[in-house]
């Protein structure tokens, strides 16, 4: 089929496959998926800046539906995701302008491709370092050893110690239980959208563990206030590379009907595995991601 | 597992799989509709009016997530005969 917005030729079929596959992963991990997403897109021959634009297109409607979810359970901090929000929107931009830069220099293809692979190599052993750590933890605890609650009292100390610097002004966040640096915050949520403007996708990946491990957010509102602002940060993001012509709507539209189902097949699957054990699971996921990139970088194919 | 807490899952998935088949009929018709009735306005749109063509593909994409969802459970309450369970 002809997408004449992006001026390619893709499979719908094959777009309905991976939305499914995103959306399963979606429900399942909570995480956007743009890892998959994205490097997809490119093995059938859609240029990345399109590949970003129209992943964003599709997380936009995804997020609506889970967010309004986690409201509805008191899993959304408003404060903090309006706060992230302005941080991820600057950082979407900038993420945004680098695209347009490296498309007018020609080369956003090899870039975006080499930082993609690190990112999710990167994403791939932090998943597996953490829910290592966590199942090793899970086993001392079981065994009555003292090694687990060492390591729990050192990863709260990381959290300490980032809560101490106290930056004027200080926020407040009662829904987290947390007053942190209003300038903290914002770092956060700007890393997280300058991953999000250049990679596509919610930048999930990095703004979670960023919210539990450096913001000291509990996990449950974390994943919720994180869905909360990628509807503001992804609409804005969508827009942003709309309006520079980095967005096929009907080829997210295709992408979106079968993550909307395969979103609510994943929600449904949790609910028979443990946290650390879908960690776990999704450690390989990135790594297809990555394979994905380094086969269309070098042989330069597409299906 | 008891008899009872095996028809109590029973009925859940049932209810969840008529759900997903509304759901997946009434998302794959809303791209065919899309793509009949806008997309060469869309395809216009995006080399004319970028900006109004920017606004539109969020309006079409949050469309698809909440209209579909919404009807979808206003459906289902039709047919379990106005339960909202």
């Amino acid at each position: 089929m002809f997408f004449p917005i992006s001026h390619a030729y893709v499979n719908p079929i094959y777009l309905v496959v991976v939305g499914f596959l995103i959306g399963v992963l979606g429900g399942f991990f909570g995480v956007g998926g743009s890892f998959i997403a994205g490097p997809a897109l490119r093995l059938v021959g859609i240029d990345w800046n399109f590949a970003v634009g129209t992943d964003l297109a599709h997380i936009v409607g995804k997020s609506v539906v889970a967010a309004k979810r986690h409201r509805a359970l008191g899993n959304v901090d408003l404060r903090l995701g309006l706060i992230m929000a302005i941080g991820t929107i600057a950082g979407a931009e900038m993420g945004a302008q680098l695209i347009q830069a490296l498309k007018r220099a020609g080369n956003v293809n090899f870039v975006v491709s080499v930082v993609s692979i690190v990112i999710y190599l990167s994403i791939s052993a932090f998943m597996l370092w953490e829910s290592w750590k966590t199942l090793a933890r899970a086993k001392s605890r079981k065994a009555g050893s003292k090694s687990g609650s060492l390591r729990a009292k050192s990863d709260e100390h990381v959290t300490t110690a980032i809560q101490r610097w106290r930056i004027p002004p200080m926020v407040s966040l009662p829904a987290s239980g947390v007053t942190i640096s209003l300038w903290i915050i914002l770092l956060v949520a700007i890393v997280g959208g300058l991953c999000s403007g250049f990679l596509g996708g919610g930048a999930g990946y990095i703004r979670m563990p960023s919210m539990v491990y450096v913001l000291g957010i509990p996990t449950h509102l974390a994943v919720g206030t994180d869905l909360f602002e990628v509807i503001i940060s992804a609409s804005y993001g969508t827009f942003s590379h709309a309006i520079k012509g980095n967005v096929d709507i009907l080829i997210a539209l295709v992408m979106h009907t079968g993550a909307a189902i395969g979103a609510q097949l994943g929600a449904i699957s949790t609910q028979y595995f443990a946290g650390p054990k879908i960690r776990l699971a999704f450690v390989p996921l990135p790594l297809i991601g990555a394979a994905i990139v380094i086969y269309t970088m070098f042989s330069g194919h597409k299906l | 597992m008891s008899p009872r807490s095996k028809t109590v899952a029973r009925r859940t998935l049932r209810a969840f799989a008529l759900e997903l088949v509304i759901y997946a009929t009434l998302i794959t018709g809303y791209f065919f509709a899309v793509l009949h009735f806008l997309g060469g306005w869309l395809v216009r749109l995006e080399t004319q009016h970028i900006r109004i063509y920017a606004l539109v593909a969020i309006l079409l994409i949050i469309g698809q997530a909440v209209v579909l969802e919404a009807v979808t459970t206003g459906l289902l309450r039709l047919l379990r005969g106005g339960r909202s369970e």
